[in-house]
């Protein structure tokens, strides 16, 4: 195909031929961006926990006074729980993944270090791993004999006196990774206070942090042997078949009202919900971002639909001298094609620029990373895929002008 | 004349319809698009105090040890409580409080309900008069009432309306965790958004249910939430057990009428410091802060980033929009140089041309605006069905409103300056001549 006469065409409408470009243009580099956002998002929500997701419930209970010996309580709760049928395991635990809540606390590696090396998460609650579905791929579980009172070690640590305080760890491989990296991490110490040193007994596959608002540190997570007495903060986590779930969580609310009717459930949900809850913000975010993306290639098409009907019945005269003169239906088609993918070209080539600028701006201002090269292509083809299928109503109509039209005056 | 140039605007939209329809459109997706995304970002970054908030200012000081220390570190973001209580007591602004959030268990007297937890706010007297909350029955307590730790209440509207149907409940009793409180007094509606005195309950949508003396709630151990950060050998503390002395996990506010006392409390601050190290309970040089509930907000970035992120979205989506209305308009004045051309050759002026095709795409703009405004609720009304916390908040007010007509008439008028004065440029013989 000849691009001259459809160069000089466009030059005799510059200034419309340039708002298309520039809508092409503008419509490649959101949607470019967008959907990079989108893919970021779906990874976000993606993100692995570590627990066996789909067979955990998560219950907590607040007493409207104050237990006696509120630690006797968690083991009389725990007993009551046990005995409901489908329930294959439970906890207690101060967090939950994903759950928001969380207790973090600063790691040194040194006592005397001053700064610290990073901040993890501390998960405190006998009975977690096996509960919550968490794999052990190195050294050994937490015992009971390593567990402390919290009030206890509160107290040690106002003291001083450190027999009282918790000794030992669970972190998990990537925690591992990053503060020893290609070393054998038992046996070594991490250090939540100058004079708290916890000796690292066992490894995890994973286990993500409460609040993992960010990727990179999402499986900073320590599990610490310290047992806490009923507190309206802490969880009891249930391990049940995913059949059962619905079931087992009626029948556990049940049972912990009759224990005592006084007190007041305030969180009763599946992992599942959990989960659904910490990420509705990037599902919202992925939900917008995909109308937004949607919306604009149909303006996009529609614009492209417009111009182009405009410029066929414009130039009917044109094209039937041109049928006249010989061109066959397929001549007129592809000249209207390949205009269409001319300006489409140059619409994309500008919209790649302004795609990188955008990002270059989100990158300043949202920490967002860089756009990966794979989605100028990506826009790239969806745009002339758009261009061509706006192009064609049009175009099929110019080739359908007779060429009789050349012989009419206006 | 402008009747008629209606006129012949109406007639030339009329004679395309689908094209018309699709600047429409275009015009409202654009408008409806960042009318909804920027009535949520205004809301969002509304004034929580409207009138007050310039006056009122959050002192922050900084007591850890020297670890972790670098230059220019923001000191911690609240409180330990021997600061906060000497800070409150030293009395050098004009009204000060000192608070921290939890939630407590009410128990009914009525047996027909159960006993709930509500979010409970423990403060010192002058958070009333300082923050101006509105009372519908009674008052506040007093500064002697905080030292005596009575077991005195203010509650909101809703639970009184909950527990006493909405009567005037002061001077009734109150269970609160096993404790009989006298209610002194009943909040009207107030919900500040963002939550600015505490933004660790979540910023938006968030209203405590009572409010009761601090030395009141240290003093029974009522459960305590939010945030707590400690150094050394500081210990969280956990449920009714208080943080340790080197935990931060008070928030204390102040309000200074003018620049003068602005500046002598930042200088007070700086010398309460320099006292501390004195004294060997601060480490590090003075480390201070004073900054106003706006400039609190802009610094802690309380308006989500994504939110933000959409109404950039919405504005490029505007923009394309706008580009091709643009490029519609003038693909259509162009087509009819014909009748301008006659028109230009009968006499008419550039000029009337020019407001005669302004008038054309005004109509556009307008019916635009029209249908941008309805979208713009069908998308707040669909904001509101999300479960952010600020969705609920997602209305539009009568500023926004009319802020979105006035950007719907202003971008079509803009759209349409370019084809209007593209299309006048026509020299009437050539035009007359070709056809």
């Amino acid at each position: 195909m000849e691009l001259r006469p459809i160069l000089s065409t466009l030059r005799r409408h510059k200034l419309t031929a340039c708002l298309l470009i520039l809508e092409i243009a503008l419509t490649c580099a959101i949607v470019c961006n967008a959907v990079f956002l989108i893919g970021q998002r779906l990874q976000r929500m993606d993100m692995p926990s570590g627990v066996a997701g789909h067979e955990l419930l998560q219950i907590q209970v607040a007493d409207v006074a104050q237990p006696v010996n509120p630690y006797a309580r968690v083991q009389e709760d725990l007993a009551v729980l046990r005995q409901v049928p489908g329930v294959q395991s439970v906890a207690f635990s101060n967090q939950v993944p994903f759950g928001g809540s969380s207790s973090n606390g600063n790691v040194l590696l040194d006592p005397n270090q001053p700064q610290r090396t990073l901040n993890a998460t501390t998960y405190f609650g006998e009975n977690l791993v096996p509960t919550m579905g968490v794999q052990l791929v190195a050294g050994r579980d937490l015992q009971p004999q390593d567990f402390v009172d919290v009030d206890t070690a509160l107290k040690a640590l106002g003291t001083g006196d450190s027999k009282d305080l918790p000794h030992v760890t669970l972190i998990t491989r990537t925690l591992a990774e990053r503060l020893w990296p290609g070393q054998n991490p038992l046996g070594r110490l991490i250090y939540l206070t100058p004079t708290v040193g916890l000796r690292v007994v066992g490894v995890v596959a994973s286990l993500v942090r409460p609040n993992a608002y960010d990727a990179a540190t999402a499986q900073y997570s320590m599990v610490v042997p310290l047992r806490m007495g009923a507190d309206k903060g802490e969880s009891y986590v249930i391990r049940t078949r995913p059949q059962d779930r619905e079931r087992v969580l009626t029948a556990a609310l049940a049972a912990l009202k009759k224990a005592d009717p006084q007190r007041v459930v305030t969180t009763q949900r599946s992992f599942d919900e959990v989960r659904r809850h910490f990420f509705k913000d990037d599902r919202a975010m992925a939900g917008i971002l995909v109308g937004v993306v949607v919306a604009l290639l149909i303006v996009t098409a529609l614009g492209i639909v417009g111009l182009a009907s405009f410029w066929v019945s414009q130039r009917r005269r044109t094209i039937g001298v041109r049928r006249a003169l010989g061109a066959t239906r397929g001549n007129i088609l592809h000249y209207f094609q390949t205009e269409n993918f001319v300006l489409a070209t140059l619409g994309i080539g500008l919209g790649m620029v302004l795609a990188y600028g955008i990002n270059l701006f989100l990158m300043t201002h949202y920490e967002l990373p860089r756009l990966p090269a794979i989605y100028f292509p990506v826009g790239a083809i969806s745009l002339w895929l758009i261009g061509q299928l706006a192009v064609l109503g049009p175009a099929l109509r110019a080739a359908a002008v007779p060429p009789v039209v050349a012989t009419r005056s206006v | 004349m402008f009747t008629y140039y209606l006129d012949l605007a109406l007639r030339s939209l009329r004679r395309n319809k689908a094209l018309t329809a699709l600047m429409v459109l275009a015009i409202a997706l654009g408008i409806g698009a960042s009318m909804t995304t920027l009535t949520v970002l205004h809301v969002l970054s509304g004034d929580p105090l409207p009138g007050r908030s310039g006056d009122i200012y959050y002192p922050q000081v900084d007591p850890q040890d020297l670890r972790g220390m670098y230059p220019s570190k923001e000191p911690p973001m609240q409180l330990t409580l021997i600061d906060g209580m000497n800070l409150l007591h030293a009395k050098r602004a004009d009204r000060q409080a000192l608070m921290t959030g939890g939630d407590v268990p009410i128990q009914p007297e009525q047996s027909a309900l159960d006993p709930f937890y509500v979010d409970a706010r423990y403060t010192t007297a002058d958070f009333f008069p300082m923050f101006g909350t509105p009372f519908l029955y009674g008052h506040g307590w007093n500064a002697a009432d905080d030292e005596a730790k009575t077991r005195e209440v203010v509650i909101s509207r809703e639970l009184d309306q909950k527990l006493y149907g909405g009567a005037n409940s002061v001077g009734r009793t109150l269970r609160i965790a096993g404790t009989a409180f006298q209610i002194v007094g009943v909040l009207d509606r107030w919900q500040p958004n963002p939550h600015f005195y505490d933004l660790n309950t979540g910023s938006y949508a968030y209203g405590e249910q009572v409010f009761l003396p601090l030395q009141t709630m240290m003093d029974l151990h009522l459960n305590r939430d939010g945030s707590t950060d400690c150094w050394g050998n500081g210990g969280g503390g956990t449920g009714t057990i208080l943080p340790a002395a080197s935990c931060v996990w008070l928030q204390f506010w102040v309000q200074l009428g003018n620049p003068v006392k602005v500046a002598a409390y930042r200088q007070f601050l700086v010398h309460y410091s320099e006292d501390q190290k004195a004294l060997g309970r601060f480490q590090r040089a003075p480390n201070v802060r004073l900054r106003n509930v706006m400039q609190w907000l802009d610094h802690n970035g309380v308006v989500p980033d994504d939110v933000r992120l959409q109404a950039l979205l919405a504005f490029g989506f505007l923009a394309v929009c706008l580009v091709n209305t643009v490029g519609l308009m003038l693909a259509k004045f162009m087509r009819r140089s014909g009748e301008l051309a006659v028109r230009r050759a009968l006499g008419a002026s550039r000029r009337t041309l020019f407001a005669q095709l302004l008038v054309e795409s005004g109509v556009i703009g307008l019916v635009g605006g029209f249908g941008g405004m309805l979208l713009a609720m069908l998308g707040l009304w669909l904001v509101r069905q999300r479960s952010s916390d600020y969705a609920a908040l997602a209305h539009l007010d009568s500023s926004m409103l009319l802020t979105t007509f006035l950007l719907a008439l202003c971008a079509t008028l803009l759209a349409g300056l370019l084809p209007a004065g593209r299309a006048c440029q026509i020299a009437p013989a050539l035009q007359l001549k070709s056809s």
